[in-house]
């Protein structure tokens, strides 16, 4: 997956680096290396031509920076209600450039550390969901047959089920936790990526290498992982960056009907206390622009990273959602 | 409202038992296959609802009572009362009559049976779904087809760049401000609608309706701002499917003008495979709609959610689970009985 490597220079020649000739002594796993390197180069010189999904990465290295060096920045104390550094409610100024919350507390700093939620929230959630679907997209193309017939059943279900419902009601019986949320937010949101897995599965196991790996005594197991999960998972890698934009909204969503864990700052939990501070009816928009518009940016950025690699890994889709 | 690419390109037109099999025997086993369907979901809704509820830990009673001092006479009570002191079976089988006789539960914050509530609060939330519905289908058709027919130009950039960043944006975001720059009022503009609510009180007959528009206005811009934008993504990749086909060039050969060729023959064929997802999507639409009637206290079923998901009031819960899943299923099952009678390729 390591597809940022831009001064791979075979990247732009029509010849590809694995058609040229190797050297003898160079083993399978040389062999093997070298391919996967220049199939990611020629991935990347051909993402690289996708203006929008260059600015989405280049947005989204950005805010994984501001995340991963948060507690460099400002620091965990900037979560704290009793030593809240300014006055309830202040305006920006130079010393809060986004004003502060009811408490006190710096609006600038609490954006920033609730990047780190947000995004770990939304990066989890969409592995799960992505997980589930990847696992029963390949068992139902894989055997056929009444297990198939059940597992597509229950996923057409799913699909047309109001899945953010689901997730508020899942997340409202179990308790308050972070983990409760990425649960919720997993096993509703997997129907899409196991109809697109299993329908690449189906396709994948009618290829005549899969028959001759089933005549050299390849069973389900060997089948499934060693040649069909390998075809799926450039797929399944950019129904994970689709995905993480809505887990991403779905989170923001849970935490601003207060079924967050209260006990940790996200985009969507700063929303709901500026709600029920009265930042609305008081025309505080201060308070309120900035976690919605970082909710926005970044969930836009990883759309167009996941629809500029569908792109580039399936050409004739245009740019279909 | 479909044109058969046969008929279009000038070929025999098909035989007729085509049509006869739709409206004769094929049709009503389409139809008895899809109801079968739907009950089924249903079903799988009823039962879904019944353990997910089970799933809390502890005991639903001392949930249910949110940790206040009570003695062990009321929880005993409670449970006779909600039916918790019988055997799980027994529970569920309970549930399922009384579910089947239309008795979803008595709601614990209200004290009042949630099928009244749910009932109660559905008119509004069918006005206002409804209204957006109609103009986020009509608003992202017409754009989405505009810009397939001139994809890659200006236009089509423009719009499908819009309404991808409008998809990306929390739709409760987009309600606050728009609360804020059009019901507050932000510097030069004044408070032009009502932050929330759906009438002001006081008014009888057109003036009534007028000041229940008023109201509507925002909420609806706000779910129309955040849904449009996959009817337009969905209705353009569809649009660019049917743009190689032979029918459109046999069409521009005949020397039909460029406008008549995409209303006439491209749109009619791409609007089916846009309603299917249309009709797919609606669940997403439910919780754009719990939403947007949360912010804008609109007195509707996604407000009454929001109200039961603060206590937790888990009747009532519960039973807008049951609502929100079966309306979707029952419109998508709508959607599956009508799409043969556009369509003369489907359910045969």
């Amino acid at each position: 997956m390591t597809t940022k490597d831009p001064d791979e220079p075979a990247a732009s020649r029509p010849v590809p680096a694995a058609s040229r000739p190797v050297p003898a002594e160079a083993g399978p796993r040389a062999l093997a290396r070298r391919r996967r390197r220049a199939s990611a180069a020629r991935f990347w010189a051909r993402y690289r031509t996708h203006r929008s999904g260059l600015f989405g990465l280049g947005a989204l290295a950005l805010f994984a920076l501001v995340a991963l060096t948060a507690p460099l920045t400002v620091g965990s104390g900037v979560q704290s209600v009793t030593d809240a550094p300014g006055r309830p409610m202040e305006s920006p100024s130079a010393e809060f450039p986004l004003g502060t919350d009811q408490f006190g507390r710096s609006l600038l700093g609490l954006v920033v550390w609730g990047a780190r939620v947000s995004l770990l929230v939304g990066l989890l959630a969409a592995v799960l969901s992505v997980a589930i679907g990847t696992l029963i997209g390949i068992t139902a193309g894989h055997f056929r047959g009444w297990f198939a017939t059940l597992m597509m059943r229950i996923t057409d279900w799913f699909l047309v089920m109001p899945t953010l419902v689901l997730a508020i009601v899942l997340a409202t019986v179990l308790s308050r936790s972070l983990g409760t949320v990425v649960l919720a937010i997993g096993v509703t949101t997997w129907p899409t990526t196991a109809r697109l897995v299993r329908a690449q599965t189906l396709a994948v196991e009618a290829r005549p290498y899969i028959e001759r790996a089933r005549a050299l005594g390849g069973g389900h197991w060997h089948v499934m992982s060693r040649h069909v999960l390998p075809n799926v998972m450039p797929l399944v890698l950019a129904q994970t960056t689709l995905i993480i934009s809505s887990a991403i909204l779905a989170e923001a969503t849970l935490a601003f009907l207060g079924l967050g864990d209260p006990t940790v700052v996200s985009w969507g939990g700063l929303l709901q206390d500026a709600r029920e501070a009265g930042a609305v009816s008081a025309g505080k928009w201060w308070y309120l622009v900035p976690p919605g518009l970082a909710i926005a940016v970044v969930a836009l950025a990883f759309t167009l990273c996941g629809r500029a690699v569908e792109s580039v890994l399936n050409p004739r889709l245009g740019v279909a959602r | 409202m479909t044109r058969d690419p046969a008929v279009a390109a000038g070929a025999a037109p098909p035989p007729d038992d085509r049509r006869a099999r739709v409206r004769g025997t094929a049709y009503p086993r389409y139809v008895a296959g899809k109801l079968g369907g739907a009950a089924v979901s249903l079903l799988a809704v009823l039962v879904t609802s019944f353990f997910l509820f089970r799933l809390i830990p502890g005991d639903p009673v001392k949930f249910m009572t949110g940790g206040r001092q009570v003695s062990a006479e009321q929880l005993a009570a409670y449970r006779r009362e909600f039916g918790l002191d019988l055997p799980l079976w027994e529970q569920f089988t309970d549930y399922c009559g009384k579910a089947l006789t239309g008795d979803l539960g008595t709601s614990y914050q209200f004290r009042a049976p949630v099928v009244d509530r749910i009932g109660e609060a559905l008119p509004n939330t069918l006005l206002l779904t409804g209204t957006s519905f109609v103009l986020y289908t009509v608003i992202g058709v017409v754009l989405g087809t505009r810009a397939a027919w001139r994809h890659g130009g200006p236009g089509d950039r423009f719009h499908t760049g819009l309404a991808l960043v409008l998809y990306s944006i929390p739709s409760f975001w987009l309600g606050l401000l728009l609360i804020i720059v059009f019901s507050v009022g932000a510097g030069p503009v004044p408070g032009l609608f009502p932050t929330g609510g759906m009438e002001s009180g006081g008014e009888e007959g057109f003036a009534y309706v007028l000041d229940v528009a008023h109201h509507l206005v925002l909420p609806v811009v706000t779910l129309v701002a955040v849904e449009y934008g996959q009817t337009l993504l969905v209705a353009r990749s569809a649009l660019l499917d049917e743009m190689g086909g032979d029918y459109l060039t046999t069409a521009r050969a005949k020397g039909l003008r460029d406008v008549l060729v995409r209303r006439r023959h491209a749109v009619p064929n791409a609007l089916l495979p846009t309603m299917t997802l249309v009709f797919i999507n609606l669940g997403r639409t439910v919780a754009g709609v719990i939403l947007v009637e949360t912010v804008f206290s609109w007195p509707g079923l996604g407000g009454l959610f929001y109200q039961a998901l603060s206590v937790p009031d888990l009747p009532l819960v519960q039973g807008l689970f049951f609502a929100f899943a079966a309306a979707v299923i029952v419109m998508n099952t709508l959607a599956d009985l009508l799409h043969p009678l556009l369509d003369p390729r489907v359910g045969r």
